[in-house]
């Protein structure tokens, strides 16, 4: 009995496993690890330590300062107009890539991928363009005293350009791999477009939703050259945080240009948790199958 | 309810998927739609079903035009080859959901919605499992769950599309079993697509066999099987074996025939039994299971099949190599230009 187990155990001592030797696994775990360290982790310390260099007290009264809070106040709104405008986009859009066939289909695909290949200070330049004085909407718009650009309502159009793809881009693989057949079989059971869609395809993308929702939140907020350019750059009226960041730093007020950077390292360290258990969630949904 | 389908032509791009279909189906029976795959055969239940619109021609539900009828309107049932469960619902949910998405005024009381949902549970003989997800179930409940979601709404019609093409061997021919018993019960008009013949052979009262867009013959399955048309019918329904020959005729001079004759149609013996022997010899033999499978060539270098019993295979006790007599006892003889 012992012999034929000895050779056995003899043919199979770990010479058939297929995977690299542990020296190598180890280098290139190291290697991985310390690259993240170097350019993610230490960055990210760095903005909370010099943020705090000058204790807790320093930190909040640069954050209550009366030209971030604006700042803040005007990123938010900017966020909380572009992101539902994205959503019920990219729903739309990618409802219809998905699910039906028609003309000029591969046409609004390659529209909706455009803000992603165009550089974001082009994506500002065009509505400077359009809607600027020297622009071709320029004078019509001054003749009726509406303010677009170096205004609140062109920094919320750029982010909108900027951030259109996110939420789109998401859900068409996603819809795309559920493929037709629940909406089909709901339709032959007597169901309704609309209620086809809140009763069967909203609970099926419900976690993709989310996840470009978040995605596509953190790029609003932090959107830095498309909103540069329209801004204008006035203090306590067209900053947003990230470009209040940058003029508090020119200005050598590093704690403060810190502290305010440090709430959008913490709006990313949400969004990566966010994000994290969305894909997992969506991973989950499509193994359901 | 009977279905009459008129003149029914659809094209996908330069691709003709149906071309000028008629048929009719006869209220309460059980149809299969039989062919290759791109034969058009889930085209047509995708356009009785209103799934797809058709190019040209009409349907017509118990002598009503159905053709511009929304699917929503149509009610029929439909099952699906990969289910299609809902799977953010329950079982209980899926079965529900037709009876649930109602209008108000039409929709039965939340009782008498729960009592329909058992009862077609009971049905399908899943009672048990009305709380479950549909990842908790295995391949066959689901495809039983998607037919009780079917039966909810009490449809006219019951169109099934591969329905148990995803399952293995063993469930399926469980499941077909079951199908007929269900239909023999229910007594609705259905129809279901099938590319597998023995399942059409089985499970239909009758069935249609279809090739490139059009039908090449309808019938019950001992006509299909005893009487084929043509010689594609005959080739898909079974394993055939060709032999070509010609035909003289005074007027054209010679016609080429090609005489299909089935592998299980063939005997074959040690000694020449009449003028019908033909000499072959054994190249291969293949046991599958009861039945052994011999292939053999002719004299003239054709290849031929032979289907035998396990019982006759070992009787004769053949040997690779060895030469043999062929008979053919039952031959078709079709004079046309036909290629398989």
């Amino acid at each position: 009995m012992a012999a034929p187990t000895t050779t056995y155990t003899g043919k199979n001592n770990g010479n058939h496993r297929i995977t690299e030797p542990a020296p190598v696994r180890w280098l290139l775990t190291a290697i991985a690890l310390a690259f993240l360290a170097l350019f993610l982790a230490l960055p990210l310390a760095a903005v909370f330590s010099q943020a705090f260099a000058k204790g807790w007290e320093t930190y909040l009264a640069a954050l209550w300062e009366p030209d971030t809070l604006s700042s803040v106040k005007l990123t938010l709104i900017t966020a909380a107009v572009a992101v539902p405008l994205n959503l019920v986009f990219g729903v739309i859009a990618s409802w219809a890539i998905a699910k039906f066939t028609f003309p000029g289909k591969n046409l609004l695909i390659t529209l909706i991928d455009l803000p992603f290949s165009v550089s974001p200070v082009i994506s500002g330049l065009i509505y400077v363009l359009i809607f600027g004085r020297q622009g071709w909407l320029g004078p019509w718009l001054d003749a009726h005293d509406i303010k677009i650009v170096f205004a609140v309502p062109g920094i919320i159009l750029a982010t909108i350009f900027v951030t259109f793809p996110f939420i789109a881009r998401e859900l068409i693989p996603l819809m795309e791999a559920q493929g037709k057949d629940e909406e089909e079989a709901a339709l032959v059971l007597g169901a309704s477009g609309l209620q086809t869609f809140l009763r069967v395809t909203l609970p099926n993308i419900k976690w993709g939703i989310i996840y470009g929702v978040i995605l596509c939140n953190a790029r609003a907020m932090g959107e830095f050259g498309a909103v540069s350019v329209v801004s204008g750059h006035i203090r306590g009226s067209t900053n947003t945080v990230p470009l209040h960041v940058e003029i508090l730093y020119n200005e050598y007020n590093y704690t403060a240009a810190f502290a305010v950077a440090s709430l959008l390292a913490l709006l990313a360290l949400v969004t990566l948790v966010v994000k994290t258990v969305a894909e997992w969630k969506v991973q989950q949904q499509l193994e359901r199958e | 309810m009977s279905i009459e389908i008129e003149n029914i032509g659809k094209q996908f791009g330069s691709f003709t998927a149906l071309d000028d279909i008629n048929l009719s189906i006869p209220s309460g029976e059980l149809v299969a739609l039989l062919g290759p795959s791109g034969s058009g055969k889930t085209t047509l239940l995708r356009i009785i079903a209103g799934l797809e619109t058709p190019d040209s021609g009409r349907i017509i539900f118990n002598g009503e035009d159905t053709t511009d009828r929304h699917v929503r309107e149509r009610k029929v049932g439909f099952v699906f080859q990969h289910y299609a469960l809902f799977k953010h619902m329950t079982v209980f949910d899926n079965v529900a959901f037709g009876l649930n998405v109602r209008p108000r005024d039409s929709r039965p009381s939340k009782s008498a919605i729960k009592e329909k949902v058992m009862e077609l549970l009971r049905l399908v003989q899943l009672e048990g499992m009305a709380k479950r997800y549909p990842s908790q179930l295995s391949g066959g409940q689901r495809q039983r769950i998607a037919l009780a979601r079917a039966l909810a709404v009490e449809p006219q019609v019951l169109l099934l599309d591969e329905p148990f093409g995803a399952l293995d061997a063993q469930v399926r021919a469980e499941l077909r079993r079951w199908l007929r018993r269900l239909h023999d019960e229910i007594h609705v008009t259905s129809v279901f697509v099938t590319h597998d013949q023995e399942e059409a052979l089985e499970v239909a009262d009758r069935i249609v066999v279809m090739n490139k867009g059009r039908i090449e013959q309808a019938g019950t399955p001992d006509q299909v099987y005893e009487h084929p048309a043509n010689p594609f019918v005959l080739n898909f329904l079974g394993n055939v074996n060709l032999f070509h020959g010609r035909i003289p005729q005074p007027a054209q001079g010679e016609r080429k025939t090609v005489s299909y004759v089935r592998s299980h149609d063939i005997d074959i013996d040690r000694s020449q039994q009449d003028s019908s022997s033909l000499s072959a010899e054994i190249r291969h033999i293949q046991k599958l299971g009861p039945s052994v499978r011999v292939t053999l060539t002719l004299a003239s270098g054709e290849p031929i099949e032979a289907e035998l019993t396990r019982d006759a295979f070992q009787n004769l006790g053949l040997q690779q190599g060895e030469q043999v007599y062929v008979r053919p006892r039952q031959v078709r003889v079709f004079v046309e230009d036909y290629q398989i």
